[in-house]
């Protein structure tokens, strides 16, 4: 990878981003790659009482403490056993987060150019976490963008 | 050896090879003055620390040469080589001194006045290259100025020069790094100035000898400097975290090993599991010290301090191997001394002042550090005269800090906490000891830098306290496992007091009072939690286990109990904060890993006892501090809380109570129309709170006794709950008799009921009229009680009442002259002071003014008792001022005006 562009954004060697893909409640979402600590299998979480609903628990990632985000409660999609989940690790702010998915698909790298806005008719709440869609072969992927689904201050996780 | 001395040891031999470093430049770049400062300031620290240790032959060397670094510093004199050469020389005597400190501990005899005459010769400009030929004579020298023969465990200088002669010539092929400059300076500092030639040999010794003494620095040879080392903060936090992977290895490890009965594992395993252990503790003891270490240099800082401000000091120390992480240890030492140094200088008073004062005189300074709830509490108590809360609202206005109107709305404590603003300094001069205005602040910003708070209470004449909370987050603490609702969680075991286990067959069981659970337990009653309820684990409707523990848990002065299904076992665990995300969740301090690899929740006993009890322990962490110091500032008073007569719970100053009983019923008897009882040979009449309550028919009953002088008084009761230590403020005053008020007591209204009104009813009829009074002469007095405050009014109109007066009472001033216009009479006057609408000091000018009650004795009731108003109250006709809250004294002072007024009649 040539650093000079890795510098600047997520590009990869043919200037475009790369996505890791994953699979919530069957849609095809996007994470920036830069942005991935790990990717981890079914995890056993720790309840964390009197947290906000979107808060899953927290694990044990060798020795830190990552809390795990239920993006189906995020994208308010319906309920899946949270244990059973595979999780994509994310860090914002010094803090890692485990984004709970269905499944973890592929690295893709894909020109930015291609990245298409939102359809304003999609769900409010998708919206505010998602920058862009892609088309790809067959079907869409939704970019979304971790500073904003993790943005607490917005008070999202709460509602 | 010392700490103190080791620590010198240490730093000293670090700035001694950054000298010698930093002179070899200044011989190369004599003008820099950022050189020489540097310089400067280190010898200058080393002849400080040296006068401070009490050496003296090495603070007079350091001093010297600090005299000639001074000259060049002012441009007095350059940087030759001659001086370099000179001071090079002394440093290594220093270094001399110091190898041979660090063997015997102390310092060896001898004198050093030829290098210092040598030196303060060239300070006074007298040398200009002589000295050079005479340095290399030092170690012959030696002998010669010793003079006599060593006494045993003494070591001869020469014989150390020997040594390090020998381990320098053991391996001369590879100088150490530090004195490689100088060795590659040295030559081509000499053949400059062009000195006579018999010179230039001279600097040859004198140059190996900074080589040699270095070379214990960077050599094998036992040291002091050695024995330490600086490592990063950061660098021991990776150890530890890779520690902690290591230790989940192994317990997984563990756990394979464990399913199989003989496994070849097993013992090499179990080693590996030992060293791992001892590998965990020992890294996580690099981090952690004992607080004493902060403190060791305050016994020598207080010794001085009250040798030098003539006062009388007795310092002590409690909780010293409180341990703390090193880095939050080494940010608050300075603040520590600081305030330790203040309390010393300000807050204490001069013996005689003490004396004056009525206190011993020798004051004292004590420093507590215990942990509390997660966090480390470090106090700073002294029993000195307290902050003046005029002098500082001077000080603000002088300073411009606040405008008079905002001092005006501000309470005392408020006002105290100015002396944390920057740029304040309460010392009304500023002294040698502190007082220079950066004070405070600093000291506040230091610790709030660390994520920790300092509050302050002082009381004018008895001492102020500074009480510093610092998190725990990065030290280990023991923790109880517990496991609720399928979650386990860890409760610092620094809170928790016992364990009990109940069942609802056992003798312990849970029982509940107008549906809140409290646990019976050795005659005291426990409010309990229930976590599972508190943390919302469970549906409402699910059936509760049988059997459950309750962790008994104190905060601060509260003990309630936490209501758990299962505990395990306790767990050394390392504090780790809890995400951004969950930050606001008040029932956790932080998370944990186990040794197991799982999370769990650590619980904050704090957060519990607040959200749950409404007793509101200790304020949000966020919580501005002069709130915390307003609500610290009140006294708080323990009230006796119990149910008794329906409704709302009761409550009672506990110091009105003189003994709790539980009587059997048959005990109780009826006699001359009331009950009573016989208690400790005598007859105790019992009251209820309203006639309708019944006493109990079978088993025992609850009585509150009181005690007045030798008669007691029992008040029935259905049920005694709680002892609840919080301010008293009464919001609501009572229409009925019998009450003070209604209160926020434990989080609900209560009723303040009072014991006046009780003591009064039976004592003044039942035991006949005069028995009860305190003199006999009052029973007919008439009393007229003016006050606003239907608290007072409640809390002294039965007080009289029992003494014998006969009291009337008017809410206001005006009222009162209404009764005088309608021509009642009375032997003497009561009045409070601060009074809506007219004061007690113009209500005393109007009665003495005209009319009927112009000699009526006044006496004055107030909050201030100071001889200012005490004069002003005798100049609006006041004949007597006793404090509002003194009982005894306004009884004394009530005697006294009227048998005076017996006496004129």
């Amino acid at each position: 990878m040539n650093s000079q562009e890795t510098d600047t954004s997520a590009r990869g060697i043919y200037g475009g981003v790369e996505f890791i893909t994953a699979s919530v409640g069957g849609q095809m979402f996007g994470i920036r790659v830069l942005t991935v600590q790990d990717v981890l299998g079914p995890q056993k979480l720790a309840r964390v009482p009197l947290a906000p609903p979107a808060v899953a628990g927290a694990l044990n990632m060798r020795g830190r403490i990552v809390t795990a985000i239920d993006l189906r409660q995020r994208l308010g999609l319906p309920a899946a056993d949270r244990e059973a989940s595979m999780s994509i690790v994310v860090e914002f702010k010094g803090e890692l987060y485990s984004l709970l998915i269905d499944e973890v698909g592929e690295v893709l790298a894909i020109e930015a150019d291609r990245m298409e806005p939102n359809p304003p008719t999609l769900k409010p709440n998708w919206r505010e976490v998602s920058s862009g869609i892609y088309r790809l072969d067959g079907q869409l992927m939704v970019v979304l963008e971790v500073d904003r689904l993790l943005d607490f201050d917005r008070g999202v996780l709460a509602a | 050896m010392d700490e103190l001395l080791t620590e010198f040891l240490t730093e000293t031999a670090e700035s001694l090879s950054t000298l010698d470093v930093e002179l070899v430049r200044l011989e190369q770049n004599p003008d820099d003055p950022k050189l020489i400062d540097n310089i400067f300031r280190l010898v200058h620290t080393i002849k400080g620390t040296c006068g401070f240790l009490g050496l003296p032959r090495l603070a007079a060397v350091a001093h010297s040469s600090e005299n000639v670094l001074g000259k060049i510093r002012d441009g007095a004199m350059t940087a030759t080589p001659v001086a370099v050469t000179l001071i090079l020389a002394s440093l290594d005597r220093i270094k001399d001194l110091l190898a041979a400190l660090e063997q015997t501990e102390a310092e060896p005899a001898g004198d050093d006045n030829e290098l210092i005459d040598k030196l303060d010769a060239m300070a006074a400009g007298e040398l200009v290259e002589a000295p050079v030929a005479a340095v290399p004579d030092e170690p012959e020298d030696f002998d010669a100025t010793l003079g006599r023969s060593l006494k045993p465990g003494e070591v001869s200088l020469e014989e150390l020069e020997r040594v390090f002669q020998e381990t320098s010539a053991g391996d001369d092929e590879e100088p150490a790094a530090t004195p490689a400059p100088v060795a590659a300076a040295e030559p081509e500092a000499t053949p400059e100035p062009a000195k006579p030639v018999a010179a230039a040999p001279a600097p040859k010794p004198a140059e190996v000898k900074p080589a040699t003494a270095a070379k214990p620095e960077g050599g094998g040879e036992s040291s002091v400097a050695n024995q330490s080392i600086r490592v990063s903060v950061e660098q021991l936090e990776n150890l530890m975290t890779m520690v902690s992977e290591l230790v989940l290895t192994r317990n997984q490890l563990m756990q394979m090993v464990r399913g199989r009965a003989d496994s070849e594992f097993k013992v090499p395993l179990q080693r590996l599991s030992h060293v791992t252990t001892e590998l965990q503790e020992g890294v996580m003891k690099t981090r952690m010290q004992p607080i004493g270490n902060a403190w060791a240099k305050l016994p020598r800082i207080i010794r001085d301090l009250s040798h030098d401000l003539s006062k009388k000091i007795e310092l002590q120390m409690l909780g010293a191997d409180t341990e703390l992480d090193r880095q939050v240890l080494e940010l608050i030492k300075d603040p520590l001394t600081h305030m330790v140094r203040n309390s010393a200088d300000h807050g204490l008073e001069t013996p005689a002042e003490r004396t004056e004062a009525g206190k011993a005189e020798t004051g004292k300074v004590v420093l507590n550090a215990y942990h509390e709830g997660g966090h480390i509490i470090i106090e700073i108590k002294d029993d000195g005269r307290g902050l003046d809360v005029d002098r500082i609202r001077a000080k603000v206005l002088e300073k411009g800090l606040a405008s008079e109107a905002d001092l005006q709305s501000m309470s005392d404590q408020k006002i105290q906490q100015f002396i944390f603003a920057p740029g304040f300094s309460t010392a009304a001069e500023v002294t040698a000891v502190s007082g220079r205005g950066v004070g405070m602040d600093v000291v506040r910003t230091n610790i709030e830098k660390i994520g920790g708070t300092v509050e302050l209470k002082s009381v004018v004449g008895r001492g102020s306290t500074f009480t510093i909370k610092i998190p725990l987050t990065l030290a280990i603490v023991s923790a109880l496992v517990v496991e609720c609702a399928g979650e386990r969680f860890a409760i610092p075991q620094i809170s928790v007091i016992e364990l009990v286990r109940a069942a609802s067959g056992s003798e312990q069981k849970i029982e509940t009072i107008n549906g809140t659970p409290v646990l019976r337990l050795r005659n005291r009653l426990l409010p309990l939690v229930y976590l599972d309820q508190s943390l919302q684990l469970r549906e409402a409707d699910t059936e509760p286990p049988a059997e459950v523990y309750v962790v008994v848990t104190q905060v601060g002065a509260y003990t309630f109990g936490i209501v758990v299904d299962k505990v395990f076992d306790t767990e050394e665990i390392v504090v780790k904060p809890v995400a951004p995300l969950l930050r606001d969740i008040a029932m956790f301090s932080g998370n944990t890993i186990l040794g197991d690899g799982s999370v769990i929740m650590i619980l904050d006993p704090n957060g519990i006892a607040a959200s749950t009890s409404g007793a509101t322990m200790h304020e949000d962490e966020g919580a501005e501090l002069a709130r915390q110091g307003e609500s610290r500032g009140e006294e708080s008073v323990a009230m006796l809380l119990f149910r008794a007569g329906g409704g709302e719970p009761k409550a009672v100053p506990l110091s009105l109570v003189a003994r709790l009983e539980d009587i059997p019923v048959e005990a109780v008897e009826f006699a001359n129309e009331r009950y009573v009882t016989q208690y400790r040979g005598k007859l105790m009449p019992l009251v209820s709170m309203d006639h309708g309550m019944q006493i109990r028919e079978e088993g025992r009953q609850p009585v509150l006794v009181f005690a007045d002088g030798e008669h007691t008084l029992g008040l029935l009761v259905e049920e005694i709950v709680d002892i609840v230590d919080q301010p008293l403020n009464v919001e609501l005053a009572a229409e009925r008799p019998g009450f003070i008020g209604s209160a926020v007591i434990a989080g609900k209204a209560t009723d303040v009921i009072d014991v006046g009104h009780y003591v009064a009813q039976n004592f003044d009829t039942w035991f006949g009229e005069g028995k009860g009074s305190a003199d006999g002469d009052s029973a007919s007095k008439r009393v007229l009680l003016v006050d606003d405050s239907p608290f007072f009014r409640n809390m002294l109109t039965p007080l009289l009442r029992v003494a014998g007066y006969d009291v009337t009472v008017a809410e206001a001033p005006d009222e009162a002259l209404r009764l005088r216009e309608d021509g009642a009479d009375f032997d003497v006057i009561i009045s409070d002071i601060e009074m809506p609408g007219m004061s007690g000091f113009e209500f005393a000018t109007e009665v003495r003014r005209e009319g009927a009650w112009q000699d009526v004795p006044m006496v004055a009731l107030s909050s201030h008792t100071e001889t200012q108003d005490f004069a002003r109250g005798r100049e609006a006709g006041f004949t007597d001022y006793v404090g509002k809250m003194d009982r005894d004294a306004l009884l004394q002072a009530l005697s006294q005006t009227l048998s005076m007024m017996g006496d004129a009649a």
